[in-house]
């Protein structure tokens, strides 16, 4: 095969692991949003606080202890023990059901029945809130997470295509990082985890009516606000499970929270109530950015990544507007 | 009493439909705008011009202009960054090309160019709707941060990649530039403040007013009522860039002097606008100016309080600052979704009464 698209089989396989932490973020968003109507804009903060809330305990840090400090000119940092990652992974998920919890009590309740542009806001302010209080509770600095997934490239798949090159003396096998093979492993897990779980047991079922019709599920005597704090217990694990893959990746900061903005167009790819659909709206990005860079680059220049999934959204939204696998939207009066 | 009406008859319908019905709040604007122009540019030192009043002013025409969009035609745009940038630049373009034209024409025109890119951006709004909106306004902001960030010739090739305002006067003084005075860019600000203010009160309780307020409220029941929604939707996407434009082109212009796209115009900037309205009141022109006079001074008010005599460290002012605006949203959103404004407008309503409870 001729070096160039060797090269670009390259770059694709390197937006599929992009494409992998998109769809794991955009899952997130998939599960609120067919449960509540509710678009969650906090999805990718709740996966940059969930991932510090996992490196702090992990490390036994003490909390909000910036501000502490500054209160009471104490110098207080840790703990001084480190929790296994075994222990610190429930741990969080534990905070993260609170988390749920306490968004239902404090926000969801009131806003109930309000237009979705301002539920879509609230979340906005719920991104900027959890933001702080992650800065504010486990400090700013960009950390390490490890919680023990091989990292590295992945040699036995370098070997084993270094044959497709043909000779060639410049390709020596694609490149691929393992944590992007275990990132995979994880998001098609969990995905068949989530299906099995709303197919197969009762509050999954529940679950599946109120994303139906929420009176139909009320009279049947489903709580709703019980479902809500399940949806968003279930969409903070997987926040985690995006948080943890991303901070291996690249460390645990701000930049994950941005990961949520793209999650937009890969919910507007996929549909907003399909799950399958996030997944596979994820990889089309994922790829489609890093393919769309590669060709392009010598034309109009370097970092078309920022905005390509926008425009290819926005190309999507004028054609088809439920997205590939979204039900089709209708508009009643 | 402090609110007194009796005595206060009309008698026209002009009358009736002033923008201040109420003789009191007549006087008390025109005292205001009295000592807005007449008083404080005698007092205003650099200080209180670059870090407050100014950027008051500026984010005030911001906020007018989103909440023309939001507020008043119901369309969520999260480009309001991207847009501001594009006045920026072509103030930025406009000066270098003709340096002879007056830089209030320039701002002007700035204005009109965003207002055209905004209706261009605006066209997905007859399709589609809600967050759908959204993301095809992020694909304003990150695709014209984009440009004007890799392409040269929108910054002309300039090394470091920011636009630099040269210095141009206007009858004699010092408009723009480095050496500009206090007063000179709280007054030039102030000037366009008053415009546009003015200019979107007269708008929304016009018929365009009115129409966006149908498509906001239901926007097919609009259109069969004989709202044509092409035409207000894309008035309110070009009213609100051109207001947005201007601001873009003050701040670069009048405030910054020198500006980097990705820094000083990213969606950092989008959400701080966004959030001006929904703090002040979503439909309320009032509510845009008590918005961005609320985030502009709270930071400035945390940094007093928590940095310089409580010597807390900065970083974690802003993190609290973040935090306090995100509350204060939610709180805002499900305790009085039509914020600060309508907070007013139930004191007044109280004041009218005082001292007797009905």
């Amino acid at each position: 095969m001729p070096l160039e698209i060797l090269q670009a089989i390259e770059a694709a396989i390197n937006g599929l692991s992009t494409g992998i932490m998109y769809a794991l973020v955009a899952l997130g968003f998939v599960l609120i949003f067919k449960a509540s109507g509710i678009f969650n804009f906090a999805q990718g903060v709740m996966a940059l606080f969930a991932a510090l809330t996992l490196v702090g305990l992990q490390s036994g840090q003490v909390p909000f202890a910036h501000i502490i400090n500054a209160i009471f000119g104490t110098s207080v940092h840790h703990f001084g023990w480190n929790v296994p990652t075994i222990l610190a992974i429930p741990l969080t998920i534990l905070v993260m059901v609170a988390f749920a919890w306490a968004v239902e009590r404090v926000v969801l309740k009131h806003l109930v029945n309000q237009e979705p542009i301002i539920l879509f806001m609230a979340t906005i302010g719920l991104a900027f809130f959890l933001e702080g209080l992650g800065d504010i509770m486990w400090g700013a600095e960009v950390k390490r997470l490890d919680v023990g997934i091989p990292q590295g490239g992945n040699l036995w798949f370098e070997e084993n295509t270094a044959w497709l090159g043909g000779g060639n003396p410049d390709f020596f096998g694609f490149y691929i990082d393992t944590l992007s093979l275990v990132a995979l492993l994880i998001a098609s897990v969990l995905v068949t985890g989530l299906v099995i779980f709303s197919q197969y047991s009762k509050q999954g079922r529940a679950l599946r009516a109120v994303a139906d019709d929420h009176q139909a599920a009320l009279s049947v005597g489903i709580s709703l606000r019980f479902i809500w704090v399940l949806t968003w217990s279930i969409a903070g694990i997987v926040a985690l499970v995006a948080g943890i893959i991303w901070g291996s990746k690249s460390g645990v900061q701000f930049s994950l929270s941005l990961i949520a903005l793209k999650a937009l167009p890969v919910l507007i790819l996929g549909g907003f109530t399909s799950i399958p659909g996030a997944i596979v709206g994820g990889l089309i990005i994922g790829v489609g950015e890093k393919l769309f860079d590669f060709y392009m680059q010598p034309i109009i220049g370097g970092a078309t990544e920022n905005w390509f999934a926008y425009m290819l959204a926005l190309v999507f939204l004028l054609f088809r507007p439920q997205g590939l696998f979204g039900e089709k939207i209708i508009e009643r009066v | 009493m402090l609110y007194r009406e009796a005595g206060d008859f009309k008698t026209s319908y002009n009358t009736d439909n002033q923008t201040f019905p109420i003789k009191f709040d007549r006087y008390a604007y025109w005292l205001l705008l009295a000592v807005a122009f007449l008083v404080v540019p005698f007092f205003v030192n650099d200080y209180w011009a670059k870090s407050i009043l100014v950027p008051f002013l500026i984010y005030v025409i911001a906020a007018l202009g989103l909440n023309i969009l939001i507020g008043y035609c119901g369309q969520l745009s999260l480009g309001t960054g991207a847009f501001m940038a594009v006045g920026a630049y072509a103030t930025f373009k406009l000066t270098m090309a003709f340096p002879g034209l007056n830089v209030f024409v320039v701002f002007l025109m700035a204005g009109f160019i965003t207002a055209a890119v905004g209706v261009l951006f605006g066209l997905p709004s007859l399709k589609i709707k809600g967050f759908y909106l959204a993301v095809a306004t992020l694909a304003a902001q990150f695709f014209l941060i984009w440009l004007f960030t890799r392409q040269g010739w929108f910054f002309n090739y300039s090394p470091t990649g920011m636009i630099t305002m040269p210095e141009r006067q206007v009858l004699g003084i010092t408009v723009t530039g480095p050496t500009t005075h206090a007063a000179t860019i709280y007054l030039t600000c102030l000037i366009f403040v008053v415009g546009m203010a003015w200019l979107a009160r007269n708008l929304t309780r016009g018929s365009v007013g009115r129409k966006w307020m149908a498509i906001r409220d239901m926007d097919i029941a609009a259109e069969i009522i004989g709202v044509n929604p092409l035409i207000a939707k894309l008035t309110a996407f070009a009213v609100s860039s051109f207001f947005v434009g201007v601001a873009g082109a003050l701040l670069f212009g009048v405030q910054l002097g020198a500006a980097e796209a990705g820094e000083a115009f990213g969606i950092n900037k989008s959400f701080l606008v966004l959030f001006m309205v929904i703090i002040g009141g979503l439909g309320s022109i009032l509510g845009s100016f008590l918005g961005a006079a609320f985030l502009v001074v709270l930071p400035v008010f945390l940094k007093v309080l928590l940095v310089d005599s409580l010597g807390w460290s900065s970083d974690l002012a802003r993190h609290l600052e973040i935090m306090i605006i995100g509350a204060l949203i939610i709180i805002v959103l499900i305790a009085e979704p039509h914020g600060m404004a309508a907070l007013w407008r139930s004191i007044k309503d109280k004041l009218r009464l005082w001292p007797f409870p009905h």
